[in-house]
């Protein structure tokens, strides 16, 4: 089922949550909505599912238009950042909850409830746990509950919100894959709401990057990285240092430090930097002149993370660099190298 | 506290203390001083005492009127609760308040404008009569003294319940097809339940035992419209405190007995929502 969103916009009192909005959302896809606090994409999402109203536009699933259809009609899973699940029902209950609130005429008769319902729980390795309650269970498990609950009506949307977030990092890991087997087993359209852009990255076939209640790029996973459309989506998607000056003399100059660029007309007076684009090195060259002194280094996972401070930065920098060049430069705390710049990314000042 | 049992919260030993010198205090000690009364008793006199047979005629009344209350607390209080916790609108503050001037309104207040309002040439009154109902001085009036005063128990144990309810519970079960009645039915009234019959049994207690508010509009008739703490009262001016006493014993007992059920069941019911096994 695929998913039109057409100029869909929504305010809350004076605060405007949503300014008018599109977005197209293609049959068994994964669309990830990510955005830091405030930006909408919750308030997106819950107007698709049909738990908000919106002020102006349309939803259509396929061609149906569903804008004015309530939630309960619609058919779609929806899986709360809390999980929501019923306290006072066993997991298995509330897996069954979807299927016995039909009505008498379209109901399952109970041994078909109990069949489709263990075999839900199979498919999410609960089936040991069914007679739980949800206080008795992790939480990894009862985010699982929570997406069985909603696998259990066979909607051909599934919305989550903040699906993994309350969960800690390796149980996150896990069903992060799980719930992309899942996407392709069962074959609905996906769309899930996160402010962690590696999540995003991840697990999107196309990642929404919105911020105050606008889309700032729609693009595939690569594509955003590749090539961020603004400095929001730039700075959202990663680590970023920033260099701010002023031109002088073919260089971008603060204080002490410079980068050699030619000035042009949109360049502004600032550069960002991906950490793993910055070279340790232990003399300045014509490219560049940015002494640095070494603050904390942490020699954790692929690359070893180096934080740099100086006074002409106005917040520290991290630099990632290999193994390699950590066991050929040592750098300790307190240490003082110059940072050559790889490369480099500018983007035009923001229309505010 | 000996250092064995060291304790990391301070003011335990202080605490506990000033709290069973109060509980003695106002507690226990009148209520010693009424089964002392009772030693007065022998036990054939005791069982007089109680089952006479215009105490009996009264136990009914209460009884009956009690229960009708605190059922019609339970309907009326849950939907107040409900308004006050799930909706925003103007003036929701000052219904907040009002709810809890039953328990802030002098008892004989309330009686007596109970009492004009619905006698036969009253506001309300004079419109129920054409339609046969009276309320002034039947059981119907007594409940409806005994409801006045007891409602916020319902409002103010359902209240909280409710607002702690996520939100996102209902619009769960709604997203999975569910009516509106089903969702309530199967998601909200089971969380709320127990607060529900807390407060329905607190209000019942309460109606038990309701004396200022009731006299006015009861008429008092003997057989008829007479209630227990009435009965206490007659006995007391009677200056037969040991009667007095014998009754109040049995309405103590079982209020107390009520509170306790209530107290074990409830225990239990939460036990099993937060986790502990069954």
């Amino acid at each position: 089922m695929s998913i039109t969103v057409s100029d869909v916009s929504r305010r809350f009192g004076s605060t405007t949550a949503l300014h008018p909005l599109s977005l197209e959302i293609k049959k068994g896809e994964m669309v990830g909505l990510l955005g830091p606090s405030g930006s909408g994409k919750t308030t997106l999402l819950r107007i698709i599912a049909g738990l908000e109203a919106p002020d102006s536009g349309s939803i259509h699933f396929g061609d149906r238009d569903v804008t004015r259809v309530h939630v309960r009609k619609r058919r779609v899973g929806f899986v709360f950042q809390h999980y929501a699940l019923f306290r006072h029902m066993s997991v298995f209950e509330n897996v069954a909850f979807g299927l016995r609130a039909r009505p008498a005429g379209e109901r399952p008769s109970n041994a078909d409830i109990r069949d489709r319902v263990q075999h839900l729980l199979e498919r999410v390795r609960l089936d040991e746990l069914s007679k739980r309650l949800p206080a008795q269970l992790s939480g990894g498990q009862q985010q699982r509950v929570a997406l069985a609950r909603a696998l259990a009506v066979e909607p051909e949307v599934l919305l989550l919100d903040e699906p993994f977030g309350a969960l800690d990092a390796r149980v996150r890991l896990e069903l992060r894959r799980w719930l992309r087997h899942l996407h392709e087993e069962f074959g609905f359209t996906s769309v899930f709401v996160t402010h962690d852009q590696e999540e995003a990255l991840e697990l999107s076939d196309r990642v929404v990057v919105m911020s105050n209640g606008r889309i700032e790029q729609i693009d595939t996973p690569q594509a955003l990285y590749r090539a961020p459309a603004n400095r929001f989506v730039f700075s959202f998607l990663g680590e970023t240092n920033r260099f701010g000056g002023d031109h002088q003399n073919g260089r971008l100059q603060q204080g002490e430090a410079w980068i050699a660029m030619a000035r042009s007309d949109i360049a502004p007076n600032e550069v960002l930097l991906r950490p793993h684009e910055l070279m340790l090195t232990t003399a300045p060259d014509e490219r560049a002149h940015l002494p640095v002194r070494v603050d904390a280094v942490s020699p954790v996972g692929s690359d070893v993370r180096v934080e740099l401070t100086a006074d002409w930065m106005d917040t520290p920098w991290l630099a990632s660099i290999t193994h390699h060049d950590f066991d050929r430069l040592q750098p300790q705390r307190g240490d003082r190298f110059y940072v050559v710049p790889s490369r480099w990314h500018q983007f035009a000042p923001e229309m505010a | 506290m000996s250092a064995r049992t060291a304790r990391v919260l301070p003011g335990f030993s202080l605490s506990l203390g000033v709290t069973l010198l109060f509980v003695s205090l106002i507690l226990l000690l009148p209520m010693t001083s009424l089964i002392g009364q009772l030693s007065t008793l022998s036990w054939s006199q005791y069982w007089a005492a109680i089952t006479d047979p215009r105490l009996i005629a009264s136990y009914k009344v209460t009884l009956l009127a009690a229960l009708a209350a605190s059922l019609f607390n339970a309907l009326f209080g849950l939907l107040m609760a409900w308004v006050l916790a799930r909706y925003t609108f103007p003036g929701k503050r000052i219904l907040d308040a009002l709810m809890d001037l039953p328990f802030a309104l002098p008892t004989a207040v309330a009686g007596i404008t109970l009492a004009t309002l619905y006698s036969r040439n009253g506001a309300m009154g004079s419109l129920l009569e054409p339609l046969g109902i009276e309320v002034a001085y039947t059981w119907l009036g007594i409940a409806l003294a005994m409801a006045f005063t007891s409602v916020p128990f319902v409002v103010r144990t359902v209240q909280p319940v409710l607002e702690d309810l996520p939100g996102q519970a209902d619009e769960a079960a709604l997203t999975l097809g569910a009516s509106n009645l089903y969702a309530f039915r199967r998601v909200i009234l089971p969380h709320i339940w127990p607060a529900v019959v807390t407060g329905t049994g607190l209000s019942f207690a309460r109606s038990l035992g309701e004396f200022g508010a009731v006299i006015f509009i009861a008429g008092n008739m003997p057989y008829r419209t007479e209630v227990v703490s009435l009965m206490m009262a007659t006995r007391l001016e009677e200056y037969d405190y040991a009667g007095a006493a014998a009754i109040a014993s049995l309405v103590m007992l079982v209020s107390l007995l009520l509170l306790l059920a209530i107290n074990l069941w409830q225990g239990r019911f939460y036990r099993r929502l937060h986790g502990g096994r069954h």
